[in-house]
């Protein structure tokens, strides 16, 4: 890129004071520190979620995520990770439209910084909305299991993951013995009366993985470890309040380009700050996505 | 009060309409990149028992590269890290690595204790 940055300057006179020996404004700068201290926040968080997944003991199996996350809104269909998958093209593109923001504040273009931050805007706001769809199906789980006075373990089925009433007549309630490989259900099908006779038989009923402030908590849930909803809970929360916060940043700095702000003042820098704090959004979600989703 | 003695870096970011368009296809470039990698990381995540059942360790591991391959395009072409002066860089991605090394050898280490502790004694 053109710029201060790409101009060959001798060190004796980049180190000599009187400017930047980084060539970068004093306000990218600490964006930049910030974000650093931020990403140690989040490279704790994932750390500390990866030593207490790899101090259990080998049975005590850890949930993956394509066996957890199956479900679409609106379908009863089996989409392993389609979901999660939506929700991470949407952070992508919303970062794309914001480095077109910025590329067109390089330009001076106010109209297109306009129109690509608002599309930044709704990606973001569609992303949070999305997380709050994918955590009330995660308190509410895919229809849980119960365990026998036999001390078997069988999982619950039914058509619309009715957990309040599982058992409700006509709903395609049935059973599905667990093979004991975690969270991947087996394939020995229980189904009327015989169904309804081990229901009755049940000793423990738990479903989905309820909130920390709800009466159950999270001593059980019906995924795994109960670290396994804490995490969770902890981690996409914290990523998420990330990207609503970013939403309203983001927001704001529209509006003052809408004002003309930046304009007058002679280059869009704040739209880079702000896109800095965005691109280190979708950064954050890479990582949450692969260590909580896929590995 | 105006200063006179504050260099406005951020005029020299500006480019014209041609080195715009350049800048603009190496962007969607960029974004085909990361698509296509979201959708291999996807499609294996949900199909990865299906061929290849016995293989977790490296599927595991290629999930760990393309993240970091994803990662490396954010930072660099999307925060622009790649443009700035390598002193920048170095002061940003250094310390960072360096602790977050340190941090993911003692956390594998303790773990790999209490893991050994839990088996044996519990």
């Amino acid at each position: 890129m053109s710029g201060e940055a790409s101009k060959a300057i001798p060190n004796e006179v980049l180190w000599e004071g009187g400017r930047s020996p980084f060539s970068v404004s004093y306000g990218k700068l600490m964006m930049w520190f910030f974000l650093v201290s931020d990403a140690l926040s989040f490279t704790g968080l994932l750390i500390g979620y990866g030593f207490v997944r790899h101090s259990l003991p080998v049975g005590d199996a850890w949930p993956m995520g394509e066996t957890v996350f199956r479900a679409l809104p609106f379908t009863h269909g089996d989409f392993p990770l389609m979901y999660v998958a939506f929700m991470t093209a949407l952070l992508i593109f919303s970062s794309v439209t914001m480095v077109l923001a910025v590329e067109a504040g390089h330009r001076m273009d106010k109209k297109n910084v306009v129109f690509w931050l608002f599309l930044t805007v709704l990606g973001g706001a569609g992303f949070v909305g999305s997380q709050a769809w994918e955590w009330s199906h995660f308190e509410h789980g895919s229809g849980g299991y119960i365990t026998t006075s036999e001390g078997e373990k069988y999982w619950v089925h039914n058509n619309d993951h009715d957990t309040d009433n599982p058992t409700k007549p006509d709903n395609g309630f049935h059973l599905v013995k667990s093979d004991g490989t975690g969270y991947l259900h087996g394939h020995e099908h229980v189904e009327g009366d015989a169904a309804m006779a081990l229901w009755n038989k049940q000793i423990n009923y738990v479903a989905g993985a309820p909130y920390p402030w709800s009466s159950t908590g999270m001593v059980n849930n019906e995924y795994g470890p109960a670290q396994y909803a804490n995490f969770f809970y902890f981690i996409t929360g914290f990523h998420g309040f990330h990207v609503a916060s970013g939403v309203v940043i983001n927001i704001i700095i529209l509006l003052g380009v809408m004002r003309g702000v930046y304009h007058r003042r002679g280059h869009y820098e704040m739209v880079e700050k702000a896109g800095l704090y965005w691109h280190f959004v979708d950064l954050v979600w890479v990582f949450v996505f692969t260590f909580f989703y896929l590995v | 009060m105006e200063r006179d003695d504050v260099i406005e870096y951020s005029l020299d970011n500006h480019h014209s309409e041609e080195q715009g368009k350049k800048i603009r296809k190496g962007i969607w470039m960029v974004t085909l990149i990361m698509a296509v990698i979201t959708a291999v990381e996807v499609y294996l995540g949900a199909a990865w028992r299906d061929i290849f059942p016995n293989s977790w360790q490296s599927v595991k591991w290629s999930f760990i590269v393309l993240t970091l391959v994803k990662a490396t395009f954010i930072v660099m072409r999307f925060m622009h890290l790649g443009d700035e002066r390598r002193n920048v860089r170095a002061m940003i991605l250094l310390p960072y690595g360096l602790f977050v090394l340190y941090l993911i050898w003692i956390a594998l280490w303790e773990s790999n204790y209490i893991e050994r502790a839990l088996h044996h004694f519990l």
